[in-house]
Formats: C-alpha cells, sequence, structure tokens
C-alpha cells in the first residue's frame, strides 16, 4: 500500500493513536477498578442497617458499572490489537517478556467480567449477603488487573527479568523479575490510588450537581458522601505515595526527573519552577520560580545540596526533546496542581465531618466538589503524559525507541482519523445513556434489570416498548 | 513447550469459535430478522440468549491475542504487520458491536434501538468474517515471517481468505441458531422454535456446501494445508462431517435438543482440523511452531496462567450459567427498596 497520498509517515500516528485511544480508556478505568467497592460500601450498610436508600444506591450502580464496563472492555479489545498493529516490531522482539504481565491481567479481566454478571443476575437470584460478596472477587480483579497493566508499563520504563542474545532476540526470561520490575511496586501503588481516587471524585461530582440543583434527599447524599469520602481517603495517601515516586524517578529515571522539574543543566540548588517552559538554547523562561525547592524535595537529608542531572546530563537523542520535556513538565504541574487542590478539598470535607458530621454546608464546597470529577481526570491523564512522554524516544528504555517499534505501514492516519470518530460517538453516547439511565427511574423505583447490558431479560420476553412502534 | 503451548492457544481459538462465534451468528439472524414488527420477538430471543455470557465470551479473543503475543510473539508481529486492514476492521467492528449492544439495552425508543440494533448486527457480521479472512491468509501462507509486510491486500483478498471469511459467517449463524432452538425451547416459545430451527437446517446446509467447495479452493490456493487435512488431520475433518451431518438430521427429526453438542463438536473439530492441518507450522511454511516460540519459562507462565484460569474461571462461568438458568428467588421481594421500609 504505497500510493504516494497514503503514504504518510506512520510514527507520529501511530503514536497518536495510541495514545488518544489510551487516554479514552484510562478514564474508563478508575470506573471499573474503583465503583465496586463504593457499592461494597453501600450494598453493607444497606443489609446490616436494613437501610432501603442506600440499597438503591448499589442496586442503580451495579448497572451503570455494567455499562461501562461494557464500554470499557471493549475500548480495552481495540489496545490489545493495536499492541500489535501499531507495534507490531516491539511486540514481535519483546512480546515474550512484555506479554507476560497481560497473560496474567487476562486472567483478572476474565474473572471480573464473570463476577459483574453475576452481580447483576445475582440480585434477584441469590440471598443478601452471598450476593454481597460477590462484590469482593470484583474489587480484587479490579486490583490485581491494574497492577498487571501497570507492571507492563513499568516495565517499559525500567526493562528488566530478560537477557538479549546477539542477534537482538530475547532469551532466558525470568518472569517474576519482569513481572515485578524495579519500577513496578511504585507505579502500580499509584495508579491503584489513583483508581480510587478519580472514581471517587468523579462518581461524588454527579451527586454533588444533583444537590446543588436541590435534590437533597438521602439517596443523593449517601451516594455523593459514600465516593467522596473513599476519595478524601485516598488523596493525602496519593500524596505521600507520589511523593515516594517522585523521589524513586530521580534516583532511577533522572531524564525523566530532568523533564519533570525542568532543569536543562545539572547542578545543586535547583529551583522548583511552577509552569514556565525551556527554550531551544537551554534556558528556563517564564514560570514562578522557588530557590532550590527542587533540590530539597528530591533528598530532603542533603537540602539544596542535592545535586540534580540536567538534560545536559545525556546524549540529546536519548532524552526527550525540548518540546517534549515542556509537555512532561506542564503534565506534572498539572497533576501535582489539582493533586494539591483535591487534598485542600478532601481536608476541608474530613474537618466539617469532624466537627459537624457533615458535609462543609457552603454552596461553594459542591461547586467545587462537582468540578473535582473533571479535575481528577486531568490530573489523571497529565500523569500518564508524564509518565510516558517522560520516556521518550524509547518504547523500552535503552532497548528499543518507539520508531523502531512502530508499524511501517503509510496508512495509520486512516485509522487513527475513523477511530477518532467513532471514538468521540461512543463517548457521547454513554454520557448520554448513563444519563438518560438515571432520570428514568423516577424517585426511588425497585430493581429492573432488564435494561442493562448482562442482565437477564424479565420474564416475559413479549414485552411491549414503552413507546409505540413507528 | 512449545507443542503445549500452541494447544493452548488453539483451545483459546476453540473456545472463541464456540461461544463467541454463537454470539456474532446470533448478531447475524438479528440483522436478517426484518422490520421492527416482524423482527421484534426473534430481536428479543437474541437479546436474552447473548445477555448473560456476552463479555466473558468475548474474553476469550483478549486470551488467544496475548498468548499469541506473548508465546509467539514472532508470528505475532508478522500477523499484525500484514493484515493490518481485516484487523483494525475487526477491532472497530468489535468496538461497534459492544457499545451498540450494551447501548441498545438501555434505550427504549425504537427509532434509537434500531439504530444501536443495525449497528450491533451489521458488526457482528463484519468481525467474524475479518476473523475467517485472516485465518485464511495465514493458511493459505500469505503472511510471511521475518518482520515483513505481506502484501496489505492480497494478503486477505484471495480464495482461501474469502473462504474462510464465508464459512466464519455461516458457521456463526449456524452455531447461534441451534443455541436459539434450545433457548426459545427451554421458554417455551414453540413458534420461535420453529423459527430457528428452519434458520438452524438452512445453515447447516449453506455451512456444509461452504466447506465442501472449500475443499477445491484449498486445492489450488493453499495445498500444504489441503495436504495435510486430506492426511494427518483427516480423522478430525471426517469427525466434523459427521457430528455437522448428524445435527442436520436431528434438526430435522425435531430432536433439536441433541443438535447442539453435534453442531459445538463439528465446528470445534473444523478448527482442530485446520491447526493439525498445518502442524508444524505456525505460517505454513515459512515459520514453525518450535521456531515462533518464546524462552520456556515465558511458555511455562502462560501454562501457569492457563491452568489458575481453569482452576479459578470455570466455577465461576459455571455459577453464572446456573443464576441464568434459575429463576428468581423467592425470598428476595424483602430486601427490595418499596417492598419493606420506608425511612
Amino acid at each position: 500500500m504505497t500510493p504516494g497520498l497514503l503514504a504518510v509517515n506512520p510514527v507520529g500516528w501511530a503514536r497518536s493513536q495510541m495514545a488518544f485511544t489510551l487516554a479514552f480508556h484510562i478514564i474508563l478505568v478508575p470506573l471499573g477498578v474503583s465503583w465496586a467497592f463504593m457499592a461494597l460500601i453501600a450494598n453493607w450498610r444497606a443489609i446490616k442497617r436494613d437501610d432501603a436508600d442506600a440499597l438503591l444506591v448499589a442496586q442503580r450502580w451495579s448497572k451503570y458499572m455494567a455499562v461501562t464496563f461494557a464500554v470499557g472492555a471493549v475500548t480495552g479489545t481495540v489496545l490489545t490489537f493495536e499492541f500489535g498493529l501499531l507495534w507490531p516490531t516491539f511486540m514481535g522482539r519483546f512480546g515474550a517478556a512484555f506479554g507476560i504481565p497481560f497473560a496474567v491481567e487476562g486472567l483478572f479481566f476474565f474473572a471480573e467480567a464473570i463476577f459483574i454478571a453475576i452481580y447483576i443476575y445475582g440480585w434477584k437470584r441469590m440471598k443478601p449477603w452471598p450476593h454481597f460478596w460477590v462484590l469482593v472477587p470484583i474489587i480484587v480483579s479490579g486490583i490485581g488487573g491494574t497492577i498487571s497493566v501497570v507492571a507492563a508499563n513499568a516495565w517499559m520504563n525500567e526493562p528488566g527479568g530478560f537477557t538479549l542474545d546477539s542477534a537482538g532476540k530475547v532469551t532466558d526470561v525470568q518472569p517474576l523479575s519482569v513481572f515485578f520490575n524495579s519500577a513496578m511496586p511504585l507505579q502500580a501503588l499509584h495508579m491503584v490510588l489513583a483508581a480510587y481516587l478519580v472514581g471517587g471524585f468523579l462518581i461524588a461530582s454527579v451527586y454533588a450537581v444533583a444537590l446543588l440543583r436541590g435534590r437533597n434527599d438521602r439517596y443523593h447524599r449517601l451516594a455523593f458522601i459514600i465516593p467522596f469520602t473513599v476519595a478524601s481517603i485516598a488523596t493525602p495517601v496519593q500524596m505521600i505515595v507520589g511523593d515516594t515516586l517522585a523521589r524513586y524517578v530521580f534516583s532511577n529515571e533522572p531524564e525523566k526527573f530532568a523533564a519533570i522539574e525542568l532543569v536543562p543543566k545539572t547542578g545543586s540548588d535547583v529551583p522548583e519552577t511552577l509552569l514556565g517552559h525551556e527554550n531551544s538554547n537551554g534556558t528556563v523562561s517564564g514560570g514562578i520560580r522557588i530557590p532550590g525547592l527542587a533540590s530539597w524535595l528530591s533528598d530532603p537529608a542533603s537540602g539544596k545540596n542535592t545535586v540534580v542531572q540536567g538534560r545536559n546530563a545525556f546524549p540529546s537523542d536519548d532524552e526527550p526533546t525540548i518540546s517534549e520535556t515542556n509537555v512532561v513538565h506542564l503534565g506534572w504541574d498539572l497533576m501535582v496542581g489539582i493533586g494539591t487542590l483535591l487534598f485542600l478539598l478532601a481536608a476541608w470535607y474530613a474537618l466539617s465531618w469532624i466537627f459537624r458530621r457533615d458535609y462543609p454546608r457552603l454552596r461553594l464546597f459542591l461547586w467545587i466538589a462537582s468540578a473535582a470529577g473533571v479535575l481528577s481526570i486531568v490530573a489523571l491523564e497529565a500523569g500518564w503524559v508524564v509518565t510516558e512522554v517522560g520516556r521518550q524516544p524509547w518504547i523500552v528504555h535503552n532497548y528499543m525507541r518507539v520508531a523502531q517499534g512502530a508499524t511501517t505501514n503509510g496508512g495509520v492516519w486512516i485509522t487513527f482519523l475513523t477511530i477518532c470518530a467513532i471514538y468521540v460517538a461512543v463517548g457521547t453516547t454513554l454520557v448520554l445513556v448513563l444519563r438518560r439511565m438515571s432520570r428514568r427511574w423516577p424517585g426511588r423505583g425497585g430493581m429492573d434489570e432488564s435494561d442493562v447490558p448482562y442482565g437477564p431479560t424479565p420474564v416475559a420476553l413479549e414485552r411491549e416498548p414503552e413507546v409505540p412502534v413507528s | 513447550m512449545s507443542t503445549a503451548a500452541a494447544v493452548v492457544l488453539f483451545f483459546g481459538v476453540i473456545a472463541y469459535a464456540v461461544f463467541g462465534g454463537a454470539d456474532f451468528g446470533a448478531g447475524f439472524w438479528d440483522l436478517i430478522a426484518g422490520g421492527a414488527d416482524r423482527g421484534e420477538r426473534p430481536r428479543a430471543l437474541v437479546d436474552h440468549s447473548i445477555g448473560p455470557v456476552w463479555e466473558a465470551n468475548h474474553v476469550w479473543l483478549i486470551f488467544c491475542l496475548v498468548v499469541l503475543w506473548t508465546g509467539f510473539s514472532v508470528a505475532f508481529g508478522s500477523i499484525t504487520l500484514t493484515l493490518f486492514v481485516p484487523l483494525t476492521l475487526a477491532a472497530l467492528g468489535i468496538v461497534l458491536r459492544g457499545s451498540s449492544f450494551a447501548f441498545r439495552k438501555t434505550v427504549f425508543v425504537t427509532r434509537q434501538r434500531r439504530f444501536y440494533g443495525a449497528i450491533f448486527a451489521t458488526s457482528s457480521v463484519l468481525v467474524p468474517y475479518c476473523m475467517g479472512a485472516v485465518a485464511g491468509a495465514i493458511a493459505s501462507g500469505h503472511v510471511p515471517n521475518g518482520g515483513k509486510s505481506g502484501d496489505w491486500w492480497s494478503s486477505w483478498v484471495n480464495p482461501t481468505s474469502i473462504l474462510g471469511g464465508v464459512l466464519a459467517v455461516t458457521v456463526c449463524a449456524y452455531l447461534a441458531s441451534i443455541y436459539l432452538v434450545s433457548d426459545a425451547a427451554r421458554l417455551e416459545q414453540p413458534d420461535m422454535v420453529e423459527y430457528f430451527r428452519k434458520r438452524a437446517i438452512a445453515a447447516a446446509v449453506v455451512s456444509g456446501l461452504v466447506a465442501f467447495a472449500g475443499i477445491f479452493v484449498l486445492h489450488a490456493d493453499a495445498i500444504y494445508v489441503f495436504h495435510g487435512l486430506t492426511s494427518r488431520a483427516l480423522p478430525a475433518v471426517a469427525v466434523s462431517a459427521i457430528c455437522g451431518i448428524t445435527s442436520l438430521v436431528l434438526l430435522l427429526r425435531g430432536a433439536q435438543r441433541w443438535a447442539r453438542p453435534f453442531a459445538m463438536a463439528a465446528v470445534a473439530t473444523v478448527v482442530i482440523g485446520w491447526g493439525v492441518a498445518q502442524w508444524p507450522y505456525m505460517l505454513p511454511v515459512s515459520l514453525k511452531v518450535s521456531d515462533a516460540a518464546a524462552p520456556d519459562p515465558t511458555l511455562a507462565s502462560i501454562l501457569v496462567v492457563f491452568v489458575a484460569a481453569a482452576v479459578l474461571i470455570l466455577p465461576s462461568l459455571g455459577l453464572l450459567y446456573y443464576l441464568d438458568q434459575h429463576s428468581a428467588l423467592a425470598s428476595e421481594g424483602a430486601e427490595m427498596p418499596g417492598a419493606g421500609v420506608a425511612d
């Protein structure tokens, strides 16, 4: 396929397509991972305290979970295809090592798919407590799946557990060293917490809007408080883990760290630059500089005297370009900035809860809370940009460059544009469908399981459509 | 070890063909069920049958892809490089199919149901066709080894690929109609039993004819696989033919209950026959399974995961099927909102 018009250098398009489909999929990930845990809280309360509102919350959440999981599953399948379609050389050479975490992930994904279906079915077919316990394997598989996928990503950052022979072929794989590579534990913990943080703020933000609109009943309050509390607990923990991870990157991935902190030249007493950008001549302009803070944060023991390696310490072909560096730095600022904001919001909530046993009464709180969902997604995407763009130009750090791993098919731009169009349509429809689902339930209806994917059809298959056949 | 991993891979392919295939086939019947009035009851039955195990069935595809890229990454690289177009179409089809199926269940306006239903049904035909074409391309040696791309178009627009695609669509339709007959019988809908029984017979005949025509296509276009099918894979071919004919006879005599296992066996043995026929090659005739295989520790981890899946997943799948076949608990009313307290 090489007619002139279609023959475009595929690397940039392949990167764009992978980035776009991942950016889409990653929004669904927190919901798939953490929603079951919040449903668990609601379901527990429902049974333990005979709480009808909490039961309604759990039942409705289980339906939303099914829809988001269905879409997350297919967008995940697309990613599986794309590993081969966009990165055939990478997969051909490193699949024997890189694939292992995905084999493990497949197991968790399988379990999650089955138990979500069982949970939906179980509302009318299982006794309350056994049904409640079905959520546990869903939660465990969500966490296990996250750890597995992040293990694969961490392996790209710090590949290990294999040797290459003289022909560049992977030999002597040690599966456990691949899975438990050195970057995996912190990265995986960071992502699991992110899933709970983003999932919590995102779900809560929907109910914050409802509360603002005056739907101040117990149902909406519960549906707001449960996820918001989960997110508020995850946020401070995430700050500690994120800080530890940053110091880990400082020690183990210095090229990435130089981009994160916008450090052109190696030195001590490095300032923390908020916003700003690096110019092609290696100077930094714009932004707010806090003297010595980057050095101090990198290693508080040596404080301002900590030497931070700058971009000049590495061959320029082996580190992110100037524009990539600026993207990484901006992503970092966004993630940390939003994270800090969310931490303050969580602290406000916690104080109010300690003193008043309720969320803050100011409407301003609900306003911010309803923005927190989208903000937390921005932080999630920004963090993912930091780790991915910060690894450039490598697909497997120090082993294979992105350009070497990419497909040679010049027509990728066509699939990229097609996929964009389809995903935009699917994403829009998903939001509309979720909204419509919530509007269809008048007040406090019972559990009608018929309108859920995976759900059983009601007894009468000859169900009348609600709108006459046109 | 590479043989064991190849068997695991083929186990996944068979499971996907037998379970996922039926789901795709159900989409095919959905597609040709006619207008909103006439097609309503068959479509409702399709919805009912696909619903419970829908996602679980399609996890088999991910299973196959992951085993292929981890255990046989060299072959995976060649396949994805050459067969970019049909694999992309299949991936897009899967997105559209999965999401439109999910959406269709959640909307109630006929016009919208029809829209999502049409996307769901069309992509249900597109995806198995592409998968069959990919299988045909591999079997007929259109995928070269060594990280080079074969021809983008002739690799999957050739007699064997077209045979593979058409056979995949008809076989899926055949499987689905037989499952739907059983489901209709369980739901005590005699007219739907009859509806899908007729279609099952037609699909069985068409699949048989396509498979028969395939012998000549393979002879002309994929000689290595042809020789394999007529020698070491002959028992599998024979079993498949016998099972296929048996299921057809059972359908004709109205004993559809027993047609189902025979139909599944007929399809499974076709896939087994393909695998045995191209043995020992992963990509006939340029790449052997043993040469494509990853280092032993990688293959071992695949086998460990497979065993773990068998131990953990199968019982839970069993629970799901059990719940699907059993109706609601009598005591459940007490915990439902509205029936109990209203505080």
